[in-house]
């Protein structure tokens, strides 16, 4: 994953807020005292993971011209090795509130890959990653990511 | 209003529902918002008919970012230093999560103050969905 620019825009921020459940005026109303202390909206705690619609390369979105694995007319419309791959473990470390108007870029860092094996689903495969959201602006770091995911040779069982 | 080192006590616990009855079209609204279109939260005939599931389950980052709201309300906003989770079950259309979150420290590092929180959301039936630990800034 490279994201070259990542925006942080108000009207992003609003819609992630409404689907997480936390329509908290500091999110959602430029207007209101709440956003006021930071000199605009913020971005709630895992608004950067949103970072993946700037992505050109992200797996996990329909691209204009090329097969994409989920449905259409077929169940699957391309066969694509890692489809399963969940989600295990993710992590922030915050160095400062995150404020609509930034520009941030995402410079990611692979860390370790192991396997376990699971009775609910099969084989795991672990993959760790680390991902410092930077201010294009300042060159701050202001949020950095850890997250590990996971490929099960199996559907995870209950 | 941001927590009070002064006031808060380790052990301190606070709980709320953080998102009730989850709908498919949920999982679709976070699809939209995040930018993760992995079909097993949106599309039913792929994740019956390929995936093997019995149906679609949410993001884990929707249940994280849902457990985020209970953290915020509490320690007020833009004050958190760490959040981290695991996923330790899927969570399915129609569940209902409630967050809780526990004070397991305050501590004072170079004059700040701070405190650390577990966490844990459960579903309707008390199953963990997602764990783990956060960190915040405090006033003095």
């Amino acid at each position: 994953m490279t994201i070259e620019r990542f925006p942080v825009e108000e009207s992003h921020i609003l819609m992630f807020a409404r689907a997480i459940g936390d329509e908290n005026p500091v999110y959602t109303d430029p207007g209101s005292p709440e956003a006021a202390e930071f000199g605009g909206v913020i971005a709630p705690p895992t608004f950067t993971m949103a970072g993946m619609q700037f992505d050109p390369d992200a797996f996990l979105r329909p691209k204009l011209g090329e097969p994409w694995f989920g449905s259409a007319s077929e169940p699957s419309g391309a066969t694509i090795e890692s489809t399963g791959r969940l989600h295990a473990e993710q992590h922030f470390e915050y160095h400062r509130p995150l404020v609509a108007g930034e520009i941030l870029r995402a410079e990611e860092r692979q860390g370790e890959s192991w396997a376990k094996e699971s009775k609910r689903g099969g084989t795991l495969q672990f993959e760790e990653m680390f991902v410092d959201y930077v201010s294009v602006d300042t060159g701050d770091i202001v949020v950095t990511a850890r997250m590990v995911s996971v490929l099960p040779s199996q559907a995870v069982q209950g | 209003m941001a927590l009070s080192a002064a006031t808060l006590e380790v052990g301190a616990t606070r709980t709320e529902v953080v998102l009730e009855n989850i709908s498919r079209t949920r999982l679709v609204m976070y699809a939209g918002a995040s930018g993760d279109y992995n079909p097993l939260h949106t599309d039913e005939v792929y994740i019956t008919q390929v995936a093997g599931y019995p149906t679609v389950f949410a993001h884990g980052m929707l249940s994280m970012g849902a457990t985020g709201k209970l953290l915020t309300d509490w320690v007020g906003n833009g004050r958190l230093t760490k959040y981290g989770v695991r996923f330790v079950n899927q969570v399915w259309p129609g569940e209902t999560l409630t967050a809780t979150a526990t004070v397991e420290a305050i501590r004072e590092e170079g004059g700040v103050h701070y405190a650390d929180f577990s966490v844990t959301t459960v579903n309707q039936d008390g199953k963990p969905v997602v764990t783990g630990s956060a960190t915040a800034r405090l006033d003095a």
